[in-house]
Formats: structure tokens, C-alpha cells, sequence
């Protein structure tokens, strides 16, 4: 594959010259070759076509049609009751049979709700009411409007609503990342999507460039994928992207992680907890600008997606265009069936995808790889020894995690010790696992500790609010107890002086003292009969006074 | 349709513990055919004996566990084990040595303590540490190199103690160089004296130099098939050369050469394979290199102003004490995350 690299001229922006390396990772084998080489078809309408109203992450999507409805295709059936959500539309048209609790693409096994369609065959489209505005003459917030409408989200797997990525950031972006790294073996649906469709995708990046008005964009694409790579310079090249750049990167597993591609590319590292956003980028899939091109300009809302159907349980492995909802078993059937060997059937890729028990399950917008494999293309793990320490999975751990040690305290159930190591900053690779001598399943276990954690955390969260609830009233009511202490004492005081102290009690007894003397002396003044005296009856008092003072001894008035 | 439910990664698995270590005994091979081809045939009944009794002991200590015997024997790390302690005792020293030593080394070193991943100490240098303190003298009868005694008369002198007629214990043992120049030093003889001695080789010890390289080359072929990292073994031998060069510059009468330190007794065979033993030592990557460069720097003050002629031993059961707490502060950056931790 290195052959392919001299006929290009890999071109740079300057302030993203160089290409920097992340710790760890792995090279692993493809597996992609034949689909890689092999024409997208088209998986057909099935039957029945199963729609969970959540395909992504954020709030589920509110359902807004019942049993017996007639749907058009295109027809929004649940919509998005915030930001933080998508709408979902019907993927064919047909009638709603049931809104029930089906088994969906879900790691844990787990049923949700879904709108289920009995398809009519005839495919017949509901044209949405906007009429075709060129979005070059829109204001960024309008495009960003009619991606969420369009119900498109995250396509290379984690499935976050992309309006949200696009518009909900506090600073100017730098860098526009689209990533075509397919890093993990077996999937190919955006390689094959880039040699079929690269003037939709560059299109779509065009879009987002108005989007997001970012100073450079970057299409990130792996070495293993040369012919990918040259449609996509030959539409770059027939239209004006200027400000585009394709940069090429060696082929190692998980280079096509956001973080792990951002750090590759401009050497910085996206802050634990953070987003790209927080220093400058945004990253974005080739099958997501595709899907912003079809909403955009062809105004067709998120109904289908490229998914991989492969393994050597199929009987011919190719990329497949899928309707939204198709269930599984039908794409297989579509592709040749299973051959007679096949044990388990994946949902993603072999490293960080999940099995499935049953192939009733739907593809969802995050379906990017359906897997069908033998047991001879992969053996039931080994039982798992004990760790050696080796730290093999230290040396591969793109997180720059000591895997070995949080294997010790999940192993434990010591998850505060193994959030003191970062857990949460694992993102699930599986180059531990992959290369453990002793075969520990070592994603099962941080996985388990992680949902331990975030179940003991909403416990936690809930106790929290209980006892919140009590504390809270406890203050209330002692509140109100003192509040009602306080009005009595408040009281007393008036009833009583404004006491306090021993100088105060005797001031306090002395005013009642005064007061009492000053009422007895008013009691025993204001009626005298001395006052008011005429002339005649002054002559007679003094005169008695005389008299008195003569005669010692006498009583006398004081 | 069905399917069967796994936990992710799917692909198959790339490594397994007994690969690990069949690989580590295949690169001890060269070095041991040298001691072979230098001691001769006493050291194939040390590896035989510590073998046989290591395997009989983990299989009778697993059956009382309760453990899978069979299939825990197959991960040869017993037999690594018992390679590593036979190929740190002399060739001539009494069968019931290696015996002990790996009862020791399985019993109490590693399956005590919870068996494989659960060792706090090199179980093969617990073994050779309890014999080199409690068999002083067994752990002297080495060879002279080239005065080898045929295949009957080792096999005669290992299990009954008896030499052939006419041969003396003292004309077929010899001291080891490290030993001997130990001895003349104390001796106040200068290392340009003793550079004379017929026990001194091109640059390290006679026959001793060739072990060391051999080795050296398996070391290298575990580094490439990346069976063991290059921290340890680079730490290890970079801190005792580093060590050795300050202190032969200082006085290179009294101090031998770093290359001489780096390719006598077991220094080969403790940077890449007893050092390197990933479940008593450090393991994260920086770690690891402090865990090598103590060790290396402990053989040295061992082997220098120490008792004992070689220290590989005790430096890595001592490193093996600090593992935990170098871990514990030299825990790398994690990605995304500004600082320490």
C-alpha cells in the first residue's frame, strides 16, 4: 500500500504542517480488501422497517405517530424535544403497525422503543415544504437548523447530533477535521463512499466549511485506502476547494479516533471531559458531510447510510446503502446470506463493536459494520490467566492508561482508586485486551466498573436529593420554630424592658421604683387642695405656719 | 437468528503467557549451551533437577489448591523458573541444591503468595538467596573452566559426592573471577596484578565474557520479539556501567572496567531475564527504568564492597520490594490531562 503514496503530493496547511504520533495503538490486520474493491449496493425496502426513536446520542426523539398511520417517505414520525436530540424520519413509505419495545443495536442487549413500518414497496416521497434556498446566501444558523432537521448526527459512530457540534461553541474554530480514517479492520463504508461519491462528500465539506467558517479543513485519510484518496483529489480538484486539504496517515489502530486523529494531526490533545471544540476544532465524518450535502442541497433528510456487511459468515461481503431501519437479517439476505458456519454476528467493527444475539435488530444511523464471522475467523477467547504485569497493555494504551492497574482495582470493585487512575479517560479501544498474554477481557471489566460508578453515582444522586429533601425540611421547621421562639421572646422583652444584664435589672427596678414614687406622688399631689389658693386663703395658711413654727413639735406638711 | 454474545475486542487474540515464555526459554538457549560448553555437564543436571522438582511442585501445590494443574503448568512459567535458578547455581554443586532451591523458589516464593501474577518476589532469586545463605560452600564448586569432567564421572559426583579416582575436589572447582579478584583486592593487590591472571579473559572473565555475550543475544532477540521492553534491561546495565565508570575513573587499580562489570557473573542474565521478570518488577515506563538503573547500582555496591562476589540476587529482590512504591510515583501522564495523574 505504500506504493500508492508517490503519485501525490501531500499539501499542508502551515499552521498543521507536521504529523505528530499518539502513544500506543496497533497495527492490525484489514480485512477490508474485498469490500473495499467491491460496488456499494443497494440493500432493497424490506418488509418491515423498524425505527427506535433514539439513534443518537442525547434525548430520545418524541413519537408523533400511531398504530395505523400512513406514512410518506421522508415523513418526520418522532420528533426532537430539545437540542440535544434529532428527529426521525420514515426511511420508506408504509403504514405504522406498532410503536412497541424492540431489541436494538445497544451493547447491553437492551429493547427500546421503535416505530415499526409495514413498507409498501412503492418508496413514495413526502417533499419537505422549504423550497431550495443556495445555502452560500444563508445565514450559518439557518443551515445548522435544517441539519437538525434532517435528523443527522455523528455517522462514524457515536452518533452526537451534528447541529450541535456545528453551533453550539463558545470560540472561534480553527480547525474543520473531516475524518475518512477507517482504522478498524473489516469496515469500509466510507472508503467505498469516497470513491462513489466524493462529489457529494467534498460538497457536503463545503457546507460545513460555510457552517463554520473555520481558518482550515483537513480530510483525514488512511494510507491503506490510495484509490479513496485519489477520487477524492479529482473532486477536489473539479470544483474551487481551496482552503481543503488532504493529509494521509499511516495506518494505525485507532487513529480514526476523534482525539486520537486531532492529536495527530496538530499534536494537541483534546482536555479530558472536553470537547474539540473547547481548543478550536471540530471533527466530523465523511458519511456525516455526505448526509449535510443531501439535506442541504438535495433537501432529503437522514434516511439511509452505507453499512459494511462482511465476514467470512456472509456469503458476499460488500458495502451496502441501508435504509434506516432495515433489520439486520435482511441486509445479510440481501448480501448472499449466512454461509453455514456462522457464530457471532457483530454490530461495528472487531475491536470496539458489539455482539448481537439476534440479527432481528435494526441498522441505526450509527451502524457503520455488520460482521458475520465463523469460529474459525474468531475463536472463543481463551480462558482468561492470571496478570502477569506485563504491561503490554500500558505500552498499546492510546489513553496513556496503566490498564494493568485498573484491571487490579475494578477487579476489586475499588472504583474510587480506579477513578484516581482515570478510568473514564478509557475509551474502550481494545488494544488491551487484544495484546493480554493472559486474555483478561479487560474492556469488560472498565466497562462494568463504569456503569457500576454511573449507576452508584444516579443512586448516589437520588439519596443525595432525598436527604436534601430532608435536611431542607428539617431547616424549615426548625425555622419556623425558631422564627416562632423568636416572636415570643420578642414579645416577652416588650411585655418586660429591654432587659439584659445586672445593671439593667437595677436600672429596670429603679425606673419601676421611680415610676411607682412618681404615681404615688402624683397620686397624692394632684389632688392637693393647697393649690390654687386665693389671697385670703394664703393669709390664713401662712399665718397658721407661723403659728407652728412658734409651737415646735407640731406636725408640719412637707 | 441466534447468536452467541462476547465482550469486545473480537479479533483473536495475538499473545498468550506460554508463547511468553517458551520464547524466554528459547532465548536462555545460546547462553546456556555456553555454560555447557565452558562448565560442562553439571549444568544440565541442575536445569533437569530444578525442572523435574519445580513442575512436581507446582502441579502438587495447584492439585491442593484446587487449581487446574495441567493447564497451568502449560503457561512454563515453573519451568522458567526453574531454568533461571539451575542457571545461577554452580555446575558441580550436590543434586539436592537445585532441588531445594525450586522447592523453595515454587512453594514458598510464588504459590504461597497466590501462584503466577501474585509473586511479590523473583521466585527463582528467592530460591538461589535462601541457598547462597544456608549452603554457603555448595554454592562455590564451580568448574574450572576447560577441566571438565566427563558425563559419568559429573552425573557420580552430583548424586553421591564421589570423584572419580586420583581427581581432588580442589583441582576441578575453581573460584570464579569476580571471586578471585575479590580475594586478591583484599589482598592489596592492584587490578593491574591481577590483570595477569589466567581466571581473566579479553575483557571480563575467561569463559564468563562468552556466556555474558551469548546471553546478551538472547536479551536481544526477547527485546525484538518484544517479549520484554528495553527499559529494564537499558536501566539496569546503563546504571551499573554508570556506576562502574565513576568509580574506575576515581581508581582504576582498585575499580574494574565497566565492560568488565557489564559481561561477568550473571549481568546478562539479570538485565534480560531475571530482571525483566514483569510480575515482581515495576510496571510502568518510567518505572521500569528506575527499577533497572537500582538494580544495576545495587550489583555494583554489592559486588564491590558486599560480601558476596555477585549480587544480581539480592539487588533484584530488594528492587522488588521498592516495585510497588516506584509505580505508585511514576504514574504517566494521562492523555488530555494537563499535569501528573
Amino acid at each position: 500500500m505504500a506504493d500508492s503514496g508517490s503519485s501525490f503530493q501531500r499539501q499542508q496547511p502551515a499552521a498543521f504542517g507536521r504529523l505528530h504520533t499518539f502513544h500506543g495503538g496497533l497495527q492490525l490486520p484489514g480485512h477490508c480488501e474485498v469490500t473495499a474493491a467491491t460496488p456499494i449496493a443497494a440493500a432493497g425496502i424490506p418488509p418491515l422497517l423498524i425505527l427506535p426513536l433514539q439513534q443518537h446520542i442525547g434525548e430520545p426523539a418524541e413519537c408523533q405517530v400511531k398504530q395505523g398511520d400512513y406514512v410518506y417517505k421522508g415523513q418526520v414520525i418522532a420528533t426532537a424535544p430539545g437540542p440535544v436530540s434529532v428527529p426521525v424520519h420514515a426511511s420508506s413509505s408504509g403504514t405504522v403497525i406498532a410503536v412497541e419495545k424492540r431489541p436494538v443495536p445497544h451493547p447491553s442487549g437492551l429493547q427500546a422503543n421503535c416505530v415499526i413500518i409495514e413498507t409498501d414497496g412503492r418508496d413514495c416521497y413526502q417533499q419537505p415544504d422549504h423550497t431550495t434556498i443556495d445555502y452560500r446566501h444563508t445565514e450559518p444558523a439557518s443551515s445548522c437548523e435544517l441539519i437538525q432537521q434532517a435528523g443527522i448526527v455523528g455517522l462514524g459512530g457515536a452518533g452526537f447530533p451534528t447541529s450541535m457540534k456545528l453551533c453550539n461553541r463558545s470560540q472561534p474554530i480553527e480547525l474543520l477535521l473531516i475524518n475518512a480514517v477507517e482504522c478498524e479492520p473489516y469496515i469500509s463504508c466510507d472508503n467505498r463512499l469516497l470513491q462513489e461519491r466524493a462529489a457529494e462528500v467534498v460538497e457536503g465539506v463545503k457546507i460545513l466549511l460555510h457552517v463554520v467558517q473555520p481558518d482550515a479543513c483537513i480530510i483525514a485519510i488512511e494510507d491503506h485506502m490510495p484509490q479513496a484518496e485519489q477520487a477524492l483529489r479529482t473532486a477536489l480538484d473539479a470544483v474551487d476547494a481551496s482552503g481543503i486539504t488532504v493529509t494521509r496517515i499511516p495506518d494505525i489502530y485507532p487513529s480514526g479516533g476523534e482525539r486520537q486523529l486531532i492529536r495527530i494531526l496538530t499534536g494537541r490533545e483534546v482536555p479530558s471531559q472536553g470537547f474539540p471544540a473547547d481548543i478550536g476544532i471540530i471533527c466530523q465524518n465523511v458519511g456525516t458531510a455526505a448526509a449535510v450535502y443531501n439535506a442541504i442541497v438535495r433537501q432529503q433528510p437522514l434516511l439511509s447510510r452505507i453499512v459494511t456487511v462482511t465476514g467470512d459468515g456472509v456469503a458476499q461481503p460488500q458495502n451496502m446503502d441501508t435504509l434506516l431501519g432495515t433489520p439486520v437479517s435482511h441486509l445479510i439476505a440481501t448480501a448472499g446470506g449466512y454461509t453455514k458456519d456462522v457464530e457471532r454476528l457483530l454490530i461495528g467493527g472487531p475491536m470496539m463493536g458489539y455482539t448481537a444475539h439476534t440479527d432481528s435488530m435494526p441498522v441505526i444511523k450509527t451502524t457503520n459494520c455488520v460482521l458475520a464471522v465463523s469460529r474459525e475467523e474468531m475463536p472463543a477467547p481463551p480462558p482468561a490467566q492470571p496478570c502477569i504485569r506485563c504491561a503490554k497493555c500500558t505500552d498499546v494504551c492510546p489513553a496513556e492508561l496503566l490498564p494493568q492497574q485498573l484491571y487490579w482495582y475494578t477487579r476489586s470493585n475499588n472504583y474510587d482508586a480506579a477513578q484516581d487512575y482515570d478510568l473514564f479517560d478509557c475509551i474502550e479501544c481494545g488494544c488491551c485486551a487484544y495484546v493480554c498474554p493472559s486474555h483478561i477481557p479487560l474492556v469488560q471489566y472498565y466497562r462494568h466498573a463504569k456503569t457500576e460508578i454511573w449507576t452508584q453515582e444516579v443512586q448516589k444522586k437520588a439519596s443525595d436529593n432525598a436527604r436534601n429533601r430532608h435536611e431542607s425540611k428539617q431547616r424549615r421547621l426548625a425555622r419556623i420554630k425558631q422564627e416562632r421562639a423568636e416572636r415570643m421572646a420578642r414579645k416577652k422583652r416588650a411585655l418586660s424592658s429591654d432587659g439584659g444584664g445586672e445593671d439593667a435589672k437595677k436600672a429596670a427596678i429603679q425606673a419601676a421604683l421611680d415610676r411607682v414614687k412618681r404615681k404615688q406622688e402624683q397620686a397624692s399631689t394632684t389632688p392637693k387642695n393647697t393649690d390654687n389658693l386665693t389671697v385670703a386663703q394664703q393669709q390664713l395658711i401662712d399665718a397658721a405656719d407661723k403659728r407652728r413654727q412658734q409651737h415646735p413639735g407640731s406636725k408640719t406638711t412637707d | 437468528m441466534e447468536f452467541k454474545t462476547y465482550s469486545s475486542p473480537h479479533l483473536p487474540v495475538s499473545n498468550s503467557v506460554a508463547v511468553m515464555m517458551q520464547r524466554v526459554l528459547l532465548a536462555l538457549l545460546p547462553g546456556s549451551i555456553c555454560v555447557f560448553w565452558i562448565f560442562g555437564w553439571g549444568i544440565v543436571f541442575n536445569i533437569l533437577l530444578a525442572s523435574i522438582t519445580a513442575l512436581t511442585a507446582e502441579a502438587a501445590i495447584l492439585k491442593l489448591r484446587n487449581r487446574p494443574a495441567f493447564t497451568t503448568l502449560l503457561d512454563g512459567s515453573a519451568l522458567v523458573t526453574a531454568v533461571l535458578l539451575a542457571l545461577a547455581l554452580p555446575p558441580l554443586t550436590p543434586w539436592w541444591i537445585p532441588v531445594i532451591g525450586s522447592l523453595f523458589a515454587i512453594v514458598i516464593a510464588k504459590q504461597l503468595y497466590g501462584g503466577l501474577g501474585y509473586n511479590p518476589f523473583n521466585p527463582a532469586m528467592a530460591g538461589y538467596v535462601v541457598l547462597l545463605i544456608s549452603f554457603p560452600l555448595e554454592l562455590t564448586l564451580w568448574s574450572a573452566p576447560g577441566a571438565q569432567l566427563n558425563f559419568l564421572d559429573t552425573l557420580t559426583l552430583v548424586f553421591t559426592g564421589n570423584l572419580p579416582v586420583g581427581q581432588s575436589l580442589d583441582a576441578i572447582t575453581l573460584a570464579t573471577p569476580m571471586d578471585s579478584i575479590k580475594t586478591r583486592l583484599g589482598l592489596s593487590e592492584t587490578l593491574s596484578e591481577i590483570h595477569d591472571s589466567p581466571l581473566l579473559g579479553h575483557f571480563a572473565g575467561a569463559g564468563w565474557e562468552w556466556i555474558n555475550l551469548w546471553f546478551l543475544l538472547g536479551g536481544l532477540w526477547l527485546l525484538q520479539t518484544k517479549v520484554i521492553q528495553w527499559q529494564i534491561p537499558a536501566g539496569m546495565l546503563g546504571g551499573l556501567a554508570a556506576i562502574a565508570f565513576v568509580f574506575y575513573v576515581i581508581n582504576p587499580d582498585v575499580y574494574t572496567t565497566p565492560l568488565f562489570q557489564l559481561f561477568s557473573g550473571a549481568a546478562m542474565l539479570g538485565a534480560f531475564f531475571i530482571a525483566t521478570d514483569p510480575v515482581s518488577a515495576s510496571t510502568t515506563p518510567r518505572g521500569r527504568i528506575y527499577y533497572g538503573v537500582g538494580i544495576g547500582l545495587l550489583i555494583y555496591v554489592i559486588r564491590t564492597w558486599g560480601g558476596y562476589p555477585d549480587g544480581i540476587a539480592f539487588a533484584v529482590l530488594l528492587m522488588n520490594m521498592a516495585a510497588p512504591t516506584i509505580d505508585h510515583y511514576t504514574r504517566p501522564r494521562v492523555f488530555g490531562h494537563d499535569d501528573q495523574g
